[in-house]
């Protein structure tokens, strides 16, 4: 569906993509994993066949989007980062003229924008304005505008930034029935917990370059361990913040994990038992205010490949 | 499929028809008024009540026989500059990236030529719309002399539309902020309005200022109308101002485009 060899975007002396390898195969869900400024939007933009490409190849759905943009775009649907619902039309009105854009007849639009204000649970909204809505609501609404062309590519540009966990895990379970129907989705998202949910495989980015690509489990295992011991020391002098008292424990710590990453709230120890570790962490006399075990995910690959974390 | 440009620009802005006709539906009752009873208050006002203090000879006045006549092709001619201005300041600006309507629009087979083209048509139907409302409601004053002058009349207004609709839709897509269009219609709309000969001759400004007016766009348009309508035609200047007015919105075309793709697809 996707192919791009050594893909780079630049805005003058700024490089936001600085050669990237991908191949997109059809019916999977592909995902872009990074903090703001990794260079997805860039490269998501074009793929949506709307920003040229700077250097390197792209082919999307087989073809040049330098030469067939039109033809590209009208086989994508595009759920872009902010809402671009016409604020000033209806809920139904918004998806009837984005499905004319297309060239598709009235009467088949009017009868799909109904199918699928039901698929997102916005038919009792459909006279509604778009201002009324809430911020889920109008992502659905996003979400089904991008589906009015039936697109074999479905583009998703942070699909749940911004929404509450209710209205996020609404959206996933559209997201999954989609798949579930053969759509090829492509997702980015600086959320770990989203990544994981609903990629089959994806690329990690950071400063435009990819710094990992596999699938969530497949990252974790080779980038990270199986458990975590999350510890918070408190501030003990005045002058003394937690980085650089945690600091110092870090020394006293190590050995008890594979590695140890000094964050500035906490101490993450990465260890196959974390329950292990924390009993060792006990022994040796340290006294955490608080010690928290739990599995590696994937803003522990992050971390580890970036030294950073996922969203600042 | 070789290389595909996209749909031809007529199918692209005709898919555009059903968003357009949409918005107008919304908007019409409010601008029907307004453009009904703006020309009226003009009118009645400028026309004939400060125009019954003018009496000069019609050679003084390009030809009108009264300074209402004088004064009405010159106005609709304005009408029609400030229709098109503010169509595409406020507007344009709030499709690019208030609303991001265009980007929108851009994320489908639609091409920016398309959706520039489209949105000037609408720009031009909104034009032609006002000056035929100001057309009628002037009508029963007596300032027409002949069916055909007011018909080629009113196809002068729209050029003026199409010309000043074109220019400043480039001009806004190479603005980043709304702050400039203060500027715009202090410095640029409004001495044109009240300098370019709607309402009084451009030969009362002097020799050097009549010709400084006869260099504003919205002059060629406020000549053309009232030459027409007051069937005193001088078909060589004729020329030129429909010419001139031609260029403007050709160039303003290209401009817009250019300006819009820039801003959009980068």
């Amino acid at each position: 569906m996707i192919e791009a060899r050594d893909l780079r975007k630049a805005f003058g002396d700024f490089e936001a993509v600085r050669g990237i390898d991908l191949a997109v195969r059809k019916g999977e869900a592909f995902g872009f994993l990074g903090p703001n400024g990794a260079g997805k939007s860039s490269t998501m933009r074009m793929i949506a066949a709307v920003s040229p490409v700077s250097g390197g190849e792209l082919r999307i759905l087989g073809r040049d989007p330098a030469k067939d943009g039109p033809a590209i775009r009208g086989r994508l649907g595009v759920c872009p980062q902010e809402d671009t619902l016409d604020t000033e039309l209806n809920v139904f009105d918004n998806l009837f003229i984005y499905g004319r854009y297309f060239g598709i007849a009235a009467a088949d639009v009017r009868e799909r924008a109904q199918e699928l204000l039901e698929f997102v649970q916005l038919t009792d909204k459909a006279k509604s304005k778009v201002e009324d809505l809430s911020g889920g609501m109008k992502r659905r609404l996003t979400i089904a505008r991008s589906l009015i062309n039936r697109p074999d590519l479905l583009l998703l540009d942070e699909p749940t930034t911004g929404l509450d966990p209710q209205a996020r895990h609404l959206l996933w379970d559209k997201l999954f029935r989609l798949k579930q129907t053969g759509v090829t989705l492509v997702i980015t998202t600086h959320y770990m917990d989203e990544a994981e949910q609903l990629c089959d495989r994806l690329v990690v980015m950071d400063k435009g370059v990819i710094v990992a690509e596999g699938s969530p489990a497949a990252l974790i295992q080779e980038h990270s361990t199986r458990e975590v011991t999350e510890l918070r020391f408190g501030v003990v002098g005045e002058d003394e913040t937690h980085a650089s008292y945690a600091e110092k424990v870090a020394e006293q710590v190590t050995g008890l994990g594979e590695r140890v990453e000094v964050l500035p709230d906490r101490l993450l120890v990465y260890g196959d038992d974390g329950d292990e570790v924390a009993a060792k962490v006990h022994e040796r006399g340290l006294r955490p205010v608080a010690v928290l075990v739990r599995r590696s995910t994937l803003e522990d690959v992050f971390l580890h490949l970036t030294g950073r974390t996922l969203v600042d | 499929m070789a290389v595909t440009e996209g749909v031809p620009v007529s199918e692209g802005i005709g898919r555009q028809v059903d968003y357009w006709l949409t918005v107008y539906r919304r908007t019409w009752k409010g601008t029907a008024i307004s453009s009904f009873v703006a020309p009226l208050f003009y009118v009645v006002a400028m026309g004939v009540l400060l125009g019954g203090f003018i009496e000069v000879d019609p050679s003084e006045l390009e030809g009108a026989t009264s300074y209402l006549a004088f004064l009405v092709p010159g106005l609709v001619a304005a009408h029609a500059m400030q229709t098109a201005v503010g169509e595409t300041t406020y507007p344009v600006m709030g499709m690019i990236k208030w609303q991001r309507v265009y980007e929108s629009m851009l994320a489908t087979p639609l091409a920016v030529r398309d959706v520039v083209f489209a949105h000037l048509v609408f720009v031009t139907a909104r034009v032609a719309s006002t000056c035929a409302v100001f057309m009628l409601v002037v009508a029963p004053f007596g300032v027409i002399e002949t069916w055909w002058g007011a018909v080629l009349a009113f196809l002068s207004q729209i050029l003026v539309g199409t010309a000043f609709g074109s220019l400043v839709y480039a001009l806004t897509t190479r603005m980043s902020t709304p702050e400039g269009f203060g500027v715009l219609f202090r410095l640029g709309v409004f001495p044109m309005f009240l300098f370019s000969g709607a309402f009084f001759p451009v030969a009362n400004l002097g020799e050097v200022g009549a010709w400084v007016a006869r260099l504003t766009p919205l002059w060629q348009g406020v000549n053309l109308s009232r030459m027409f309508m007051l069937d005193n035609v001088d078909w060589a200047v004729a020329g030129i101002n429909a010419t001139v007015l031609i260029v403007l919105t050709l160039v303003g075309l290209r401009w817009s485009v250019t300006g819009l793709r820039k801003r959009l697809v980068s």
